[in-house]
């Protein structure tokens, strides 16, 4: 009768996840930490953007395949296909904020626009 | 000249305006609630139609709402018009500065929030899950509850004028500063602010609920490219819902906040930056403005087709210029503040976006007119509102294509063009598709046909008079007229054109009241134009199949649908009615749960309106409550037997034979 | 490549339908927090007369608070597993764990705020704060609802035992709760670890 849930594949999948996610977490936090305690600031800001954000959009990937079993549904893929729209509208409404708003910096404060207003 | 206007003068005039409103909102609510009250009906209504779960009845009370803010909205546009025909030179027309501002905002909030919307809403309910070969939408408690909550909004909107006679004096958006407590210290901003947000979540749960509706509920067989052009229009546009109203429900909360606990999202000290709120705002709004024609393009689709007697002309081209029109309609959004200080790079971007989006709307254009060659045309009112849309729609497609040259659009930015512009677009493009879907699918609702004769003179003067009343706007704007002005100078010789714009209205309004008339004559006379067959118009789509009006489950047996114009195949076909073997059919019970919790969203709106902590926590309270008595329900459907369903089908299906 | 079942059987369409629906509103959810996401990037350089990130947040304090919710998560997942395999008393100490840790993230978070608020970084100081406050309080009250909502399920399975609706509501608040967690890593990420630079 024991078919333990804790030794099934579901139960597998699950930890796996919560592993990957705690490992994706407490590096991003170390090296963070690591990075403001020291007096020196070991890393280049930069740097520390990109290993920040590609540490999250890992670790959404994660959770997203782990605990909400993305793309283990069966045709057709309504949830995936909402999901990849709604990351595309995220990524649109986001992005396109910051480059609006930063760039409305162009026609302020400066008597010439300076190529440093304009990100790209 | 015309020095009679000047007799005309504020504020004595301003004040009689401001009462007469107030006198309409108390009076016309009264004569309701004591007509309902004095005909034993309230029972009645609250059993059959306010509790109702039924996607059919809901559509028709969001179109008898839709119609009475449309009616409330005309009276704004008399009194903006006259304004604008008599204030110059010594005269300050008939309403004072102030007033003016607030009845330009509050015309603008209704007809969109209101008007287009709940034609929108009304339309889309009444006729989505017949055409799909549905019983009812996915979620119809849910579809209920955001009746109530559209209705809740009206209500906070005409609850303005009586009580604090007070709505927001800053233009249908609200920008900040103008917005923010400082400058507007009042009430005004507040009940625009709420009655918006609470219609707001009203509308972005119909998009959850229509969206989960198109893909789940079709008929067997009914493939996503074999579902009507108009489905396909319908699912495009909530689905924009669906992305921009939270962007919506968020720019709302932050300038609550900042009205109500002293943040700083969008004032002037404290790091606040106005300017953001000006892009959320429009990265809600372009998408709202698609969410409103899109449907209407799949109802000019529909039209077309049926009153060609022909098939659509690239069925899929239309499908792929849908989901183009509402993906592109996601990147334009800044084309609405070019003028807002960004640099080069970014104008360019947004305005050659701008641009290309009018290629999917040609591509329509030309589907329909490709449908309609070779046709064996019928005019009937529908083609005639098709006929104006295209013509007008055309003319103030190419305006917008002006406008989102960024260097043009510094010209013409916030003038009268840009208003000529938009309410082409909203009237010539989406309210003519609406008006023109009410009369093709009347029958369908309520078993009898309109009178043709009239509907026709109302579709000519309500297109002669847009015509007339906008085509003065195009020039004085390309004059250099600004939008939103309460006076002007007489040496700029526009009071001439405003005039010719004011008696445009007066022609609108003609065909409003031939419409009304229409209405009057056609119930009148049912008797006599009894929908016998259910296909008064020889149509191709599923929801032709059913009697008129349809049984409560719509179907008595779901249709197994093979191709598209499905509908239309069968007929060629001229098969007998088979023998039918029916079954039980299980049904939504109606439900107070959606008044109740839209009652509560008024409270809370209200309390927050007026500062009054106490009935806050009460109707959060409420809320929670009513959730809960809800959730440990669950006695929520009843059972039609199959011997009550074969009484039904025999006795309207009898009629017919 | 498994389907995913509920009691060992199909969904059915019904069940089907609810689960398409809540997906659809969790989606507008992500775009909501999106929208505070990008007015939070753009205002956090706004601190006006106030302090900024660096000064105001705590790295360990931080990381305690993603360490529950994230455990949070996947236990909620864990009763999910229960459930399906009709295990009522192993759906409810999971259920019950999930809430504990929820219950102690939430009041880790009030504190905070409190001691913001009463150390003179309020959110009537700057934009900055205005965003901080709005951005990871509305987080805080969808933790807050979820938790009411889980009350709720856990009264009903109580009275109801593991019934379809059960599972369908049990399933709904799982997706919810993980979506909470997937918001959480980026309020982690961009609010915290990229603001105390």
């Amino acid at each position: 009768m024991e078919n333990s849930m804790y030794r099934s594949k579901a139960f597998k999948a699950y930890s796996t996840g919560f592993v990957l996610s705690l490992v994706f977490t407490l590096v991003a936090w170390g090296i963070v930490n690591r990075h403001v305690t020291n007096e020196h600031q070991p890393y280049s800001h930069l740097f520390i953007h990109i290993l920040v954000l590609s540490l999250a959009i890992l670790q959404l990937v994660v959770q997203l395949i782990f605990f909400l079993h993305l793309g283990r549904e069966k045709k057709p893929r309504w949830n995936l296909q909402a999901l990849l729209a709604t990351i595309l509208v995220i990524i649109i409404l986001v992005i396109g904020s910051i480059w609006i708003m930063n760039n409305l910096n162009y026609s302020m404060m400066n008597t010439v626009p300076s190529q440093e207003d304009r990100p790209f | 000249m015309l020095s009679i206007f000047s007799a005309v003068e504020v504020p004595g005039t301003d004040r009689l305006v401001l009462l007469f409103g107030q006198l309409m909102v108390v009076v016309a609510g009264l004569f309701i609630g004591l007509a309902l009250i004095y005909f034993k009906k309230v029972g009645w209504l609250w059993k059959n139609w306010l509790t109702s779960v039924d996607h059919k009845k809901i559509g028709i009370m969001y179109l008898v709402v839709a119609g009475v803010m449309l009616l409330r909205g005309l009276a704004d546009t008399v009194l903006l018009r006259t304004q604008q025909a008599t204030s110059t030179g010594a005269s300050h027309g008939i309403v004072s500065s102030d007033h003016f501002q607030q009845i330009f905002t509050a015309h603008g909030t209704m007809m969109i929030f209101f008007v287009a919307m709940g034609l929108v809403s009304g339309i889309i309910n009444l006729i989505v899950p017949l055409q799909i070969g549905s019983r009812d939408v996915a979620f119809p408690l849910l579809n209920n509850l955001s009746f109530w909550m559209y209705a809740a909004g009206a209500v906070i909107v005409n609850l303005s004028l009586v009580f604090g006679g007070e709505f927001a004096a800053t233009g249908w958006l609200a920008y900040p500063p103008l917005s923010e407590l400082q400058l507007s210290p009042g009430v005004g901003v507040d009940y625009w602010i709420w009655s918006i947000q609470i219609a707001g979540i009203g509308t972005l749960l119909s998009g959850i609920n229509f969206i989960t509706t198109i893909l789940t509920k079709r008929a067997p067989g009914m493939t996503m490219m074999k579902m009507p052009v108009f489905i396909w229009s319908v699912l495009a546009a909530m689905s924009l819902v669906a992305a921009a109203f939270p962007i919506l429900t968020v720019t709302l909360v932050l300038l609550t906040l900042d009205r109500t606990i002293g943040t700083h999202f969008f004032t002037t000290t404290g790091g606040g930056n106005a300017m953001m709120y000006v892009n959320l705002i429009w990265a809600w709004g372009h998408p709202e403005v698609y969410i409103l024609i899109l449907p209407a393009f799949g109802i000019y689709s529909e039209i077309v087709a049926t009153f060609s007697r022909k098939r659509l002309f690239g069925y899929a081209s239309m499908v792929y210029a849908i989901i183009a029109i509402a993906v592109l309609s996601f990147v334009v959004w800044l084309h609405h503040f070019f003028t807002m200080g960004a640099g080069a790079n970014v104008n360019t971007f947004f305005g050659i976006m701008t641009m290309v989006i009018a290629i999917p709307t040609g591509v329509k254009v030309f589907n329909w007119l490709f449908t309609m060659y070779r046709g064996r045309i019928n005019f009937a009112s529908p083609m005639i509102w098709f006929i104006g849309f295209v013509i007008t729609f055309s003319i103030g497609g190419a305006a917008g294509v002006m406008l989102g040259v960024p260097p043009i659009d510094f010209q013409l930015h916030n003038t009268l063009f840009l208003v000529a512009h938009f309410h082409t677009m909203i009237v010539g493009g989406a309210l003519f598709g609406y008006f023109a879907a009410i009369v093709y699918w009347f029958p369908k609702v309520f078993g009898f046909k309109l009178d043709e004769k009239l509907s026709k003179l109302a579709a000519y003067l309500w297109i002669a008079g847009f015509i007339c009343a906008f085509t003065p706007l195009y020039i004085l704007g390309l004059m250099g007229a600004t939008r939103r002005l309460d006076h002007y100078d007489t040496s700029l010789g526009w009071q001439g054109l405003f005039i010719v714009a004011g008696v445009g209205l007066l022609v609108i309004f003609a065909g409003v009241g031939v419409q009304l008339l229409m209405f009057y004559k056609s119930i009148r006379d049912r008797k006599k134009n009894i929908d016998k067959t259910g296909d008064p118009w020889n149509g191709r789509t599923l929801e032709w199949s059913t009697t008129s009006p349809a049984a409560v489950y719509n179907f008595a047996i779901i249709p197994t649908v093979t191709d598209r114009d499905e509908f239309y195949r069968v007929k060629q076909l001229k098969s007998t009615i088979p023998k039918r073997k029916f079954s039980a059919i299980e049904m939504p019970k109606n439900s107070p749960f959606g008044i109740f919790m839209a009652g509560w969203a008024l409270m809370f709106a209200f309390s927050v309106i007026w500062h009054f902590p106490p009935t806050i926590i009460l109707a959060v309270l409420g809320v929670v409550i009513t959730f809960l008595v809800r959730s440990f329900n669950d006695n929520t459907t009843y059972l039609i037997s199959a011997a009550e369903v074969e009484a039904i089908e025999r006795k309207r299906i009898g009629a017919l034979l | 490549m498994t389907k995913v079942s509920l009691v060992h059987k199909e969904i059915d369409k019904e069940t089907a339908t609810s689960l398409l629906g809540f997906w659809v509103y969790m989606m507008t959810d992500c775009i909501m927090f999106a929208s505070l996401f990008a007015v939070f990037i753009v205002l956090k350089n706004n601190i006006a007369d106030g302090r900024n990130g660096a000064e105001l947040f705590s790295l360990p304090f931080v990381l305690t608070q993603t360490l529950i919710l994230l455990t949070s998560s996947f236990t909620s997942g864990l009763a999910m597993l229960a459930a399906q395999r009709t295990k009522l008393k192993d759906t409810f100490i999971w259920l019950g764990i999930t809430g504990v840790l929820g219950a102690s993230f939430l009041a880790l978070e009030v504190n905070e705020f409190v001691n913001l608020d009463h150390s003179g970084s309020s959110w009537r100081i700057s934009g900055f704060l205005s965003s901080y406050f709005t951005l990871v309080g509305t987080h805080g009250l969808h933790i807050m609802v979820g938790l009411l909502w889980l009350v709720g399920i856990l009264v009903y399975m109580y009275k109801k035992g593991l019934n379809e609706t059960s599972v369908k509501r049990l399933t709904m608040f799982s997706i919810f709760w993980h979506f909470l967690d997937v918001v959480w890593i980026f309020i982690f990420s961009v609010v915290y670890l990229l603001g105390v630079n």
